[in-house]
């Protein structure tokens, strides 16, 4: 993992990164005909399905937003050398947060939408903050803390869905009842897109670029990343920075999770995460852990879950299609990224001699 | 040279992709439905292929095509599982924009979603099979929603059948239900499977209705979802362990007709009553005892037959069985087709209690009968409502399990 890593980050430049996605989107469309599907029109139909209208365009950017939110989550944490996989049950536990809130108060909507928003923010702040305990004190390594409390996470979910939070005479995983609308965060022109998810996913994608690029914060973060021992040596409170990196992950974790419920489903549901947790992984290492591209690589993968509907209802393609289609395009980039990367420390090294 | 070769198409790399797609995204929209035919869309909550509930709609759906010309526009598992990014609003825009003139939404876990569809298309007719939002006396009416109508069939009589198959084959006298979740529609199944059981158990083998245990345990959805609900082939597994010998399912898909066929296997003598599907016996003969089986073909028909006419109605249908044949895919909102398992004289007494339904000679749904805690649900001679049959508050007295999550 960590070899992979280092291609990436040393070598990995932004044409490399464009030419992989392509090459590897046009691997994907033979695989898809191969299986069936005519190329050109499993393309056009990706593009029309995702884009083809402002219907089509507000439900990709409402997929795009809690990807891109876990995206900046993962970012923060991988700049201090952490592989924070917890980032699935800290969306959750942001989502049960924000539910609550929108379940048990009632108050005009901005104040319900910010105090959800806080809620869903502290909640994942939260859970991010005990993966973070147990690595730090606990030594516990943060890939099994992550995953053992989604595991948690997912039970507290289920137990709120069919317990407490039920339905009346309902004792059903299908969600709770929806939350009064109220609690609905806005929307315009009568489409799903709501200015104020579009607002945070940005606000977060831009906050993990200062941080990491332009704070003194920053670079003790990517200093504790790459060597936490010389980090520390040179003053740098090492521990303080893991834990701040796993808070402020898990911030904008729960608050991919507040969007999930108050922007998309208006409910608690088990699948609340929607996988946006290990998707976001995928598509920060196809990002090279840069804000500005993991959001442009998390949008395409919203353009494949929304677009690729219409393979369906268009070709009656195989429901599963889309998902082995992003499988494909991470495989198969990571492969091109390595050939390239190969290509080029091969040529430094003839240049050199 | 590697690398000019490189340089000079990795551009090419990029722009090819991008002008192709936008050349085709930007041609006109490819109508492909005839104009004259009817385009309906399809929603299943599951695999169009599982065997059970949502392939027994997407047959309802190739019946239309078959018998109208009709084209169907078909998207299944959608389920907060399988598609977390999809929505139901969402999926009846697209159907919409591809020509949809009718919209079935075949899943009580898409009310809510439909209910906002409904809404948002006040002109495009739609259905929420198995919901009650159309029905006038019901709690959940909704008279603002014009266009949304309900179809479900009376599966009570189906599940009569299936808990009297069970008690006249049960040699233990132990008959388990392996149930969904729980809500009005599933209580009042479990219910109708035990009065069947109950009924056969007593009246046609004679025994006494001590010696009948009847239990039903929830996984907690209409089928399996990994980490969420309970695994239904374990459930089955412990059913049998526990003295069981027989299932009788109420989820979607087949696990215990195919988990008691691999117990069966190994000697042990265990049945089973598959659900939703006509053909659900096929996946373990010996082992079933019959099916009650949905055949939401006809009603279908009538539907798309009323908005080929512009005559739509948004009514409630709570349609019954075609009694002088229940294998009629023709004619018949529900049906049951007796399984290999089942003795030849148990196979006897099973149409004569049929013959019993029919002929109104028995209504299972009469008093005395109590609540799970002992109240009175029926004085003795009372006759069950509709409303009261659909809205079983709690599971009735003699019934092992929960009633809701309390």
């Amino acid at each position: 993992m960590n070899s992979i890593r280092k291609i990436f980050t040393s070598n990995m430049s932004v044409m490399s990164t464009l030419c992989a996605v392509a090459i590897s989107l046009l691997l994907a469309i033979l695989l898809l005909w191969f299986s069936g599907a005519p190329p050109i029109e499993t393309g056009k139909l990706l593009l029309e399905g995702s884009l083809g209208n402002a219907t089509r365009l507000s439900d990709t950017s409402m997929v795009w937003v809690p990807l891109a939110l876990a995206s900046a989550s993962l970012i923060i944490t991988f700049a201090a050398g952490l592989w924070n996989i917890g980032v699935e049950g800290q969306i959750i536990v942001g989502a049960i947060f924000a539910s609550f809130v929108a379940r048990e108060f009632d108050a005009p909507p901005p104040l319900l939408w910010g105090a959800m928003i806080m809620a869903g923010g502290f909640g994942g702040m939260f859970w991010g903050g005990l993966t973070g305990l147990l690595r730090i004190k606990g030594k516990v390594n943060e890939i099994f803390g992550g995953l053992g409390l989604t595991f948690v996470a997912t039970g507290l979910v289920i137990y709120l869905v069919i317990g407490p939070w039920k339905r009346a005479g309902i004792a059903s995983t299908s969600g709770t009842a929806p939350f009064d609308t109220k609690a609905w965060f806005p929307t315009i022109m009568e489409l799903r897109i709501s200015p104020l998810a579009i607002f945070l996913a940005l606000a977060g994608l831009w906050l993990v670029y200062y941080l990491l690029k332009q704070s003194k914060f920053g670079l003790q973060l990517r200093a504790t990343g790459i060597n936490a021992t010389a980090a520390s040596r040179l003053g740098v409170r090492t521990e303080r920075n893991l834990m701040l990196a796993f808070l402020l992950g898990g911030i904008l974790a729960g608050i991919a999770g507040t969007v999930q419920v108050g922007a998309i489903h208006h409910k608690l549901v088990p699948s609340i995460s929607g996988g946006y947790g290990y998707l976001a992984i995928l598509v920060v290492l196809l990002g090279n852990y840069k804000s500005f591209r993991s959001g442009l690589i998390s949008f395409f993968f919203a353009m494949i879950a929304v677009g690729s509907i219409q393979w369906q209802l268009r070709l009656d393609l195989h429901s599963s299609l889309g998902g082995v289609t992003q499988g494909i395009l991470v495989l198969v980039t990571l492969i091109v990224v390595a050939i390239f990367s190969q290509i080029k420390r091969n040529k430094r090294i003839k240049d050199a001699s | 040279m590697f690398r000019n070769i490189l340089k000079s198409k990795k551009l090419l790399f990029i722009i090819v992709p991008i002008f192709v797609f936008a050349g085709f995204a930007c041609s006109s929209d490819s109508a492909d439905s005839d104009k004259d035919a009817l385009t309906f869309g399809m929603i299943l909550v599951g695999p169009r292929d599982d065997r059970g509930w949502s392939q027994a709609h997407f047959e309802g759906g190739q019946y239309i095509e078959e018998k109208l010309g009709a084209t169907m526009i078909t998207i299944d598992k959608v389920n907060p599982a399988d598609s977390p990014n999809v929505t139901v609003p969402q999926i009846v825009d697209d159907m919409i924009d591809q020509g949809a003139q009718l919209i079935f939404a075949t899943s009580d876990d898409m009310k809510d979603g439909i209910l906002e569809a409904a809404a948002n298309h006040p002109d495009v007719p739609m259905i929420w099979s198995s919901g009650d939002s159309a029905w006038t006396e019901g709690k959940d009416y909704r008279s603002d929603l014009k266009n949304l109508g309900n179809v479900m069939g009376q599966m009570e009589y189906g599940k009569m059948i299936a808990g009297c198959a069970a008690a006249l084959q049960s040699d233990t006298g132990k008959i388990s239900f392996l149930g969904p979740l729980i809500n009005d529609e599933t209580r009042r199944l479990v219910n109708s499977a035990y009065l069947g059981a109950k009924h056969c158990w007593t009246e046609i083998a004679g025994k006494d209705a001590s010696s009948l245990s009847f239990e039903v345990v929830w996984i907690g959805f209409w089928f399996q979802i990994p980490g969420v609900t309970l695994d239904p082939t374990q459930v089955v597994n412990e059913f049998f362990d526990s003295g069981s010998d027989v299932v009788i399912s109420g989820i979607d898909t087949p696990e215990a007709i195919v988990r008691a066929e691999q117990i069966a296997a190994g000697g042990e003598t265990v049945w089973a009553v598959p659900y939703d599907y006509e053909n659900a016996c096929d996946l373990g003969e010996s082992v079933c005892l019959g099916v009650p089986f949905f055949n939401w073909g006809p009603s279908y028909l009538e539907i798309a037959k009323s908005v080929n006419d512009d005559d739509f109605e948004a009514t409630w249908t709570w349609a019954a069985p075609n009694w002088d044949d229940l294998e009629d895919t023709d004619d018949g909102a529900i049906g049951f087709k007796k399984g290999a398992g089942l003795t030849d004289d148990n196979a006897k007494h099973l149409d004569k209690f049929i013959s019993s339904l029919e002929d109104n000679d028995i209504n299972l749904w009469t008093g005395p009968l109590n609540y799970q805690d002992g109240s009175v649900f029926l004085k003795d001679g009372e006759e069950a409502s509709d409303l009261q049959i659909w809205y079983t508050s709690t599971l009735l007295e003699g019934i092992d399990g929960a009633s809701s999550a309390d």
